[in-house]
């Protein structure tokens, strides 16, 4: 009954499709994702097995109930007919046996959903947890084509929507199919001319529901379109507020969202009763089949009065019979949603990780910090390489300055010495080791990173900072925050440093800077890559991140994309970034002197 | 919920109470359809026992079931009709009040309900809406109709009888309060654990590089997984839960037929009824159970409508705290004007003052700059002058006139307001230039482009017609206020607003910006918000704000040897020597 399409405005189906849970998108491949879907159901085929059996002798009883009932019928019918006591003894018989039968089929088909509530539990979880340790293993490429949005409805909506099909369609695939089977069988036991005249029917139904179907999908697309365009106003309206007021256009605004509610007025309308009609022109197809194995059932039992009873109980096969073909549209809907959701989930999950490493590499564990770039190339996309060539040394303890306009490609560097991207050709060399001999573990955990976009999870403060080394001691950790001038803010808070973190915090941006920066103090790497802020911070803050990234980077070779003045020609070295190549090197007076790239990006900015 | 049906208009309640008519017709139809199929029955009994029977008399009863069947139809479909027309010219009716409303509303009461929730409200919450009342129409009225005509067929047809299906309403009814308190409330707690993988999630996606460079992966893993394990163990619970359900109903409703045959048959030996009777017993019965399934249905459903309904009327409730003045009339003399007469500010319901005591005053042509650390108030301190917000003490005066005087869209009409994100609105670089004058020709917009440095319109396809997409997401952040700045250039306004409009735009820009500005509009008022030196370096007053207070006021060279903040902001950003 969930009529959700407010939650899936993109749905292109119409209203026949409108499963319990559809959320209408189709699979690519049906049949590939389904095969992959039914694979991964592979330890828990035993279980399946079971609960299927279940669900189908649950359901045999379920149908042989009315013919049972029947045995009371026909005794009622012919006592009064003859005018003779009912046998009360052989009814109260028969009734236990139903009453048992019923039982049974109800404890068996709870037994399925039992059994298929665990097997749910345990997939899902599954390809959670799947997902989860995909995300960490998937070489960081991936991500930068990929919007996170993306990865989130793999997590949640399409694990979902697979959770809910193994939980309930599975179960109604198998009890449809027996039902529809049964209650045929059933109805042709009971009489074949009276289940000649509802199979007649059928054709006649599903032409009526096709072509209101044709109708309503027109509307129903205008409808979502009408929707999709109405929100598009009110957002843009919303967000916009100030300059609505300001150039005093309320009313222009207000004109233009008439014109669109006018329209999805029209087509929601239009949409809602024709999708509505469908119900009653079914219904009215099925009652004049109900009509008509009365009249022609009365007319058979004319020489048979006794088929009185039959009648009964055909019409409750009819009904269950009719009542599943509606089942078979639902179901196939919520079976290609769930073919949608497995096909995005196992997309995801056949990725290609990053290599696996072998254990035997070289571990480097005190390093002097000596780093030499040794005729790198680099590209993102294969056959278009960005960094041509690069050589270059830093000496132990130097500052490197990475300077460029934005978008030229500085995080590129960063990415290739933390080896979140694998180099093309040459080598990057730690103390003259090779960074491909060592495991990317080695690489990372020789490099303390304070990067723009500071990252904050839900958490303490205190497990905010010892992040990655957990085994600090408080005075380790309020060191570090002393040292990152963050102490006293944090000793500030409520909770102090015990204080819950989250989305929602109240902490500025300069702060959650500083924060990093005593999580990079705490966790103590011999080397450092650092990330200057631009303009989010205020100037006191920025006075004490600068200090705090100083001091951070005292005795340590350090890599800084800079953005400021003081520390460009403070560093050691400068390299310029152009369109994702390194286009410079030297510091600021050679640099100066060559009068190049450099030297129209410094008169640029910062001559005035 | 029920304070919305204000927006029923005459004709909605007409059809409402017409839907009420014809759903009783087509319930009282459905029953005569089942007591028909009845007749037929006993037709054929009463054969069995001698009686005369012929296809013709049992055709004359088919007829009557197949227009009956017919009205059945008709009467759903017309129901249908009805009320798909009331809750689709409800749900309009509500979003043209709740749009209006919304523009009506000041800042600090779209700051109350955060843009965001007032978009859902909008828009989600209506549908939520009108689902509901469709639902409400349809089955809400339906099923207690329905209850009401097949109880009195029971209890019409056989009393003893009547007793066994009160028995099974009453397990059923139980079994709904046991799903209902054991499985509902664990719903919610399914949703905020969902929410929790989403949060763990993501964590993980944004601080991908930080996770890894503090090979933290294990941590992370770790992490997800007691989510994951909450989450699943509340689900597999709920999921068990459920599935008792169908299992359940099914039994009884099974067990109601099972045992209206077997007290039947006793019935029958006493001839208190007849076969046919059980028959159709048995189906009035089923309506029963049916009609309280969908009542309890209904309790899940129209809470949620509820819940939509009450955020609903929360918008269309609360007023505009800033309204219209009575109007005023200014003097050539002061136009061009704006002053402060110490002003304070505080967000209402908080403790702390935002502004405190602010006073000073520009003229015509004349630039002030504003210059603070985030926090210091320096937004606050402009959105007093559109009334965004109105000061809590003092006065903002325009053209000599206290703002609050002015009818809201005279104020507006001397303002050009620009902000820190430039909005654009979809459609094209014109129309948007366009937006608060209407009249004005291409070559006035064109200077203003000149002015505000947005050469690159022409380079676009189409130059000044360039589509812009929804949010202008199709030209970049610096572009976006490049335009928006034009935009409010068009609106050839006495006094210009720059609310930090600068900030996305390079050093080169912004100097070209400033120098066309002061050129081509030398009669307008500017007053400009900035965090670079550089940009108010040349401001005719610059006013320092810090925590609120006005700690220095004056001209860049002025402030550079009495401003200590000042002096710190600049020697932050330049160096010594640029500074001279």
């Amino acid at each position: 009954m969930t009529k959700s399409e407010n939650k899936t405005p993109k749905r292109q189906h119409g209203p026949m499709g409108r499963g319990m849970m559809g959320s209408g998108e189709k699979a690519k491949n049906f049949k590939k994702s389904m095969k992959m879907l039914v694979k991964s159901l592979k330890p828990n085929y035993t279980s399946i097995v079971f609960s299927l059996l279940f669900a189908v002798i649950g359901t045999i009883l379920a149908l042989a109930l009315p013919n049972v009932t029947k045995i009371v019928s026909e005794e009622i019918f012919n006592s009064i007919s003859q005018n003779i006591s009912v046998n009360l003894q052989k009814v109260m018989t028969v009734s236990l046996w139903l009453v048992c039968m019923s039982l049974v089929s109800a404890l068996f088909s709870y037994f399925q959903g039992f059994i298929l509530s665990g097997v749910t539990a345990k997939v899902t979880k599954k390809l959670r947890s799947d997902i989860s340790h995909k995300i960490n293993v998937l070489p960081l490429k991936y991500f930068d084509t990929q919007s996170y949005g993306d990865i989130l409805s793999r997590v949640t909506n399409d694990v979902d929507t697979i959770g809910q099909t193994l939980n309930q369609s599975l179960s109604n695939i198998v009890t449809c199919i027996t039902m529809l089977i049964g209650s045929l069988v059933m109805m042709f036991v009971n009489s074949w001319q009276l289940t000649l005249i509802t199979l007649c029917a059928m054709p006649i139904s599903l032409i009526l529901v096709s072509i209101i179907v044709k109708f309503s999908q027109k509307f129903f697309i205008k409808q979502q379109n009408a929707l999709g365009e109405i929100n598009g106003i009110i957002e843009e309206n919303y967000y916009a507020h100030n300059i609505v007021k300001t150039f005093n256009a309320e009313k222009r605004a207000q004109k233009d969202f008439e014109v669109v509610n006018k329209n999805l007025f029209s087509s929601a309308f239009i949409s809602q009763f024709l999708s509505g009609s469908m119900y009653p022109i079914m219904n009215f197809i099925s009652n004049i089949v109900y009509v008509l194995i009365c009249v022609i059932g009365g007319i058979m039992s004319i020489k048979n009065p006794v088929f009185a009873v039959t009648i009964v109980a055909f019409i409750q096969y009819m009904r269950t019979f009719n009542q599943q073909i509606g089942q078979v549209a639902q179901i196939s809907g919520t079976l290609q949603s769930a073919a949608a959701a497995s096909e995005r989930v196992f997309e995801f999950l056949n990725e290609e990780e990053q290599e696996k490493e072998s254990k035997n590499k070289i571990k480097l564990d005190k390093i002097k910090g000596l780093v030499e770039f040794k005729n790198v190339s680099f590209g993102y996309e294969e056959g278009k390489p960005i960094i041509h060539n690069f050589s270059a040394k830093i000496l132990p303890g130097q500052k490197v300055a990475i300077v460029g306009p934005t978008g030229a490609g500085k995080t590129t560097l960063v990415n290739l010495l933390m080896r979140f991207y694998e180099i093309d050709k040459g080598e990057i060399l730690i103390d003259g080791v090779s960074t491909r001999d060592m495991t990317r573990e080695n690489v990372r955990a020789l490099f303390g990173m304070v990067l723009q976009d500071t990252w904050i999870f839900d958490g303490t403060i205190r497990e905010n900072i010892s992040y990655g080394t957990p085994n600090k001691s408080n005075k380790e950790i309020e060191d570090a925050c002393c040292f990152a001038h963050i102490d006293h803010f944090i000793r500030s808070l409520p909770n102090g440093y015990d204080m819950m973190l989250d989305e929602t915090s109240n902490i500025s941006q300069g702060q959650r800077q500083l924060l990093t920066i005593a999580r990079a103090m705490v966790n103590n790497a011999p080397m450092l890559i650092l990330d200057e802020a631009t303009s989010s911070v205020d100037t006191r803050t920025e006075i004490m991140i600068q200090k705090a990234m100083d001091k951070l980077t005292q005795g340590r070779t350090s890599f800084v994309i800079a953005h400021r003045l003081s520390t460009i020609k403070n560093a050691d070295q400068i390299l310029v970034m152009k369109n994702g190549n390194i286009v410079e090197q030297g510091n600021h007076e050679q640099l100066l002197k060559q009068n190049g790239f450099y030297a129209e990006l410094y008169n640029s900015q910062f001559a005035e | 919920m029920l304070k919305l049906l204000k927006y029923f208009k005459f004709i909605d309640w007409i059809l409402s109470i017409l839907v009420v008519g014809v759903i009783v017709f087509q319930v009282y139809l459905e029953m005569e359809l089942i007591e028909y199929m009845g007749n037929i029955i006993s037709l054929i009994q009463q054969h069995a026992q001698g009686a005369e029977l012929t296809s013709q008399a049992l055709w004359d009863v088919g007829w009557k079931m197949i227009l009956i069947a017919l009205g059945i139809c008709v009467s759903v479909i017309v129901v249908n009709f009805m009320a798909s027309m009331v809750a689709a010219r409800f749900s309009k009716k509500l979003r043209t009040t709740i749009f209006s409303k919304v523009n009506s509303f000041s800042m600090e009461e779209m700051n109350k309900f955060s843009t965001a929730s007032l978009i859902t409200r909008s828009t989600n919450d209506i549908k939520q809406v009108e689902q509901t009342i469709f639902m409400t129409l349809r089955m809400a009225i339906t099923a207690p109709v329905m209850a009401c005509f097949a109880i009195s067929k029971i209890i019409g047809s056989s009393v003893e009888l009547s007793w066994t299906t009160a028995g099974a309403l009453l397990v059923m009814i139980l079994l709904v309060l046991f799903l209902f308190f054991v499985a509902v409330p664990k719903f919610s707690q399914i949703q905020k654990k969902t929410d929790k993988i989403n949060n763990v999630t993501r964590e993980n996606l944004t601080g991908l590089r930080v996770v890894r460079a503090y090979n933290a992966e294990k941590e992370q893993e770790e992490k997800f997984e007691v989510v994951n394990k909450d989450l699943t163990k509340t689900n597999l619970f709920v999921n068990r839960v459920m599935a008792l359900m169908w299992p359940g109903l099914e039994l009884i409703m099974n067990g109601l037929t099972i045992a209206i045959y077997w007290v039947g048959a006793y019935l029958i030996n006493v001839s208190a009824i007849e076969y046919y009777t059980m028959v159709t017993f048995t189906q009035y019965a089923m309506h029963v159970l049916m009609s309280f399934m969908f009542i309890s249905m209904l309790f899940v459903f129209i809470p949620r409508g509820v819940v939509s309904g009450r955020r609903i009327n929360e918008v269309l409730s609360t007023k505009s705290k800033i309204s219209d003045g009575e109007g005023v009339s200014t003097t050539e003399e002061n136009k061009g004007t704006v002053e402060f007469k110490n002003v304070s500010f505080k967000y209402p319901d908080a403790e702390e003052y935002v502004l405190k005591d602010i006073s000073f005053k520009v003229n015509k042509g004349e630039t002030i700059a504003f210059i603070g650390s985030t926090g210091s108030g320096k937004s606050t301190l402009i959105n007093l002058i559109p009334r965004f917000f109105d000061a809590t003490e003092g006065e903002v005066l325009v053209d000599g006139e206290d703002v609050k005087q002015y009818k809201i869209k005279e104020l507006n009409k001397k303002l050009g307001y620009v902000p820190q994100k430039g909005y654009l609105f979809s459609g094209t670089i014109k129309s948007n230039l366009l937006y608060g004058n209407k009249n004005a020709t291409d070559e006035e917009l064109e200077m203003c482009l000149k002015i505000s440095q947005a050469n690159f319109v022409k380079k676009l396809e189409g130059g000044i017609d360039y589509e812009i997409a929804q949010g202008g997401t199709n030209v970049s952040g610096g572009q976006r206020q490049r335009l928006s700045i034009a935009r409010a250039l068009v609106k050839k306004p006495e006094i210009l607003i720059f609310d930090d409009s600068f900030s996305a735009l390079d050093y080169k820009t912004d100097k070209n910006l400033r120098k066309a500005l002061k050129k081509h509009t030398k009669d307008a008022t500017k007053i400009i918000v900035a965090q670079r030196i550089g940009t108010i370096i040349d401001a005719d007053k610059i006013v320092v704000l810090d925590e609120g207070k006005m700690v220095g006021y004056g001209t860049h060279d002025e402030l550079l040897k009495s401003c200590e903040v000042y002096k710190e902001i600049a020697l932050s950003q330049l160096s010594q020597e640029e500074l001279k």
